[in-house]
């Protein structure tokens, strides 16, 4: 039976391992946002063997590429991307130890046998209910590649952001599981 | 003739850009509240939930539906009475999707294809203009998102492929998409024409009211038979499984040449986007 379940970052093994999918994970603290460009520049980084401007280890990375806040507002509309484009370079952030990924759409293969073998998992948000999400994020400042523009890293503090359990570190996918419980 | 100034197209396009972001339109409400009303599973049941909530937040707080604001499309049909004054047409609607996404605080999603470096200002828009008969200018704004375009297709299918090879590709390609493109979605088929023509019939198929009967009865039962065909797939509100993968089939149709069938899928999210202006 799936369960409700408030994590508060950083991660840690223990808190990843006790979730299943179809979960519903309320989540606060920091979480970093990146999308493809964001990302692309991270692994030149870590290729090239230089240090990261965020540090992965037990973190949380959000997709999005939020829209503009009005005057005093922490962010635009801010629901999740779709994440089979972070794929090419997700093990690698997995490896270095990032924890849980938020956003929609199947992942592949590589990258939910690495969750597997680095313990982390993936939560689905709700894609298209960026002015929802949006309310569940109390502060939003730009950390790194500014001139990326919506596309820039930025640090989020988020308070019971809404989630559910897509990919367990156990290799389960909801994906799969629902549409095998409901196709006819 | 009438003389229209193509700053008052301007106007129009910045409004309309920034009222298609906020405002969901009551097609839309009204078939995410039958979703929420008739979907079996409890996850598609909170994704409904959520969905409605959020375009009503949306609308009150004046935050983007969706921060992919989109391409924005815009469609104009200008009548043949018309005397456009005041300088070009088509810049004037550049200018307004320039002020209407700085104005509304919305997201600028266009880049460089090759560099990505981002344009800056959300344009250039994409626009078709057709003339009409008549003394007005119609312009439909369109917002479209880049995830559920992402999943679109066009097939050049051979003439012998018929009927069912049209069902197997529509069918197929919402079935290879899953949760990609933000299910529920509306599925614009365009049928027939040209390469080009035929996602042009796709895309201008998402435009019709959600709910509403297409007027040939033989496409019309044609849509509600790929309808129960894809929710059949059991994908479901997000790809968390249920009943609801599309909220409606939308089938555009014209006459293509003798050796070719083209089929265009134009998948749309839930959060469909358009604004209609008449000048």
């Amino acid at each position: 039976m799936s369960k409700t379940v408030k994590l508060t970052t950083p991660l840690n093994d223990q808190q990843i391992t006790g979730l299943r999918i179809g979960d519903k994970v309320l989540l606060s603290g920091v979480i970093y946002t990146a999308r493809d460009a964001a990302h692309k520049r991270l692994i030149d980084l870590l290729n090239a063997g230089q240090e990261l401007p965020i540090e992965i280890q037990g973190q949380v990375m959000y997709y999005v590429g939020p829209s503009p806040a009005r005057p005093g507002q922490a962010i635009g509309a801010a629901g999740p991307t779709t994440s089979y484009r972070m794929d090419p370079y997700t093990p690698q952030l997995l490896a270095r130890g990032l924890k849980a990924m938020i956003g929609k759409g199947k992942r592949s293969p590589e990258v939910i046998d690495a969750m597997i073998k680095y313990r982390a998992v993936y939560l689905g948000a709700t894609g298209g209910a960026g002015a929802l999400i949006s309310q569940a994020i109390k502060e939003a400042q730009v950390l790194a590649y500014e001139d990326l523009g919506p596309e820039a890293i930025h640090r989020l503090v988020v308070e019971d952001f809404p989630t559910i359990v897509i990919n367990d570190c156990q290799g389960h996918d909801l994906y799969e599981e629902g549409v095998k419980k409901y196709a006819r | 003739m009438r003389e229209i100034n193509v700053q008052e197209v301007t106007a129009a396009v910045k409004q309309a850009a920034m009222t298609a972001n906020f405002e969901l339109g009551a097609d839309m409400l009204r078939a995410l509240e039958k979703g929420a009303r008739e979907e079996e599973s409890p996850a598609g049941q909170e994704v409904f939930r959520q969905l409605l909530e959020n375009a009503r937040i949306a609308r009150e707080k004046r935050i983007p539906i969706c921060q992919d604001c989109g391409l924005t499309v815009v469609f104009a049909e200008l009548g043949q009475e018309v005397h456009l004054v005041g300088g070009d047409f088509n810049e004037a609607i550049q200018e307004g999707v320039r002020q209407g996404y700085q104005a509304g605080y919305l997201r600028k999603s266009l880049c460089h294809p090759l560099t990505r470096k981002n344009t800056g200002d959300n344009t250039p828009a994409v626009i078709y203009t057709t003339i009409v008969p008549g003394d007005q200018l119609k312009l439909m704004v369109v917002p479209k998102g880049g995830g559920s375009e992402n999943m679109s297709r066009v097939f050049m299918l051979r003439p012998a492929a018929g009927l069912a090879g049209i069902k197997e590709k529509v069918v197929e390609t919402v079935r290879d998409a899953g949760a990609n493109p933000c299910p529920p979605t509306i599925i614009g088929v365009g049928i027939g024409g040209t390469f080009e023509q035929a996602a042009l019939l796709a895309k201008k198929a998402l435009l019709r009211e959600v709910g509403s009967q297409h007027p040939d009865p033989e496409l019309a039962a044609l849509e509600q038979e790929l309808l129960t065909m894809i929710n059949n797939l059991g994908i479901g509100p997000q790809g968390l499984g249920g009943r609801f993968t599309s909220l409606a089939v939308h089938i555009n149709l014209m006459p293509c040449h003798i050796a070719s069938l083209p089929v265009a899928v134009n998948v749309q999210c839930h959060a469909s986007r358009h604004q209609e202006v008449v000048l």
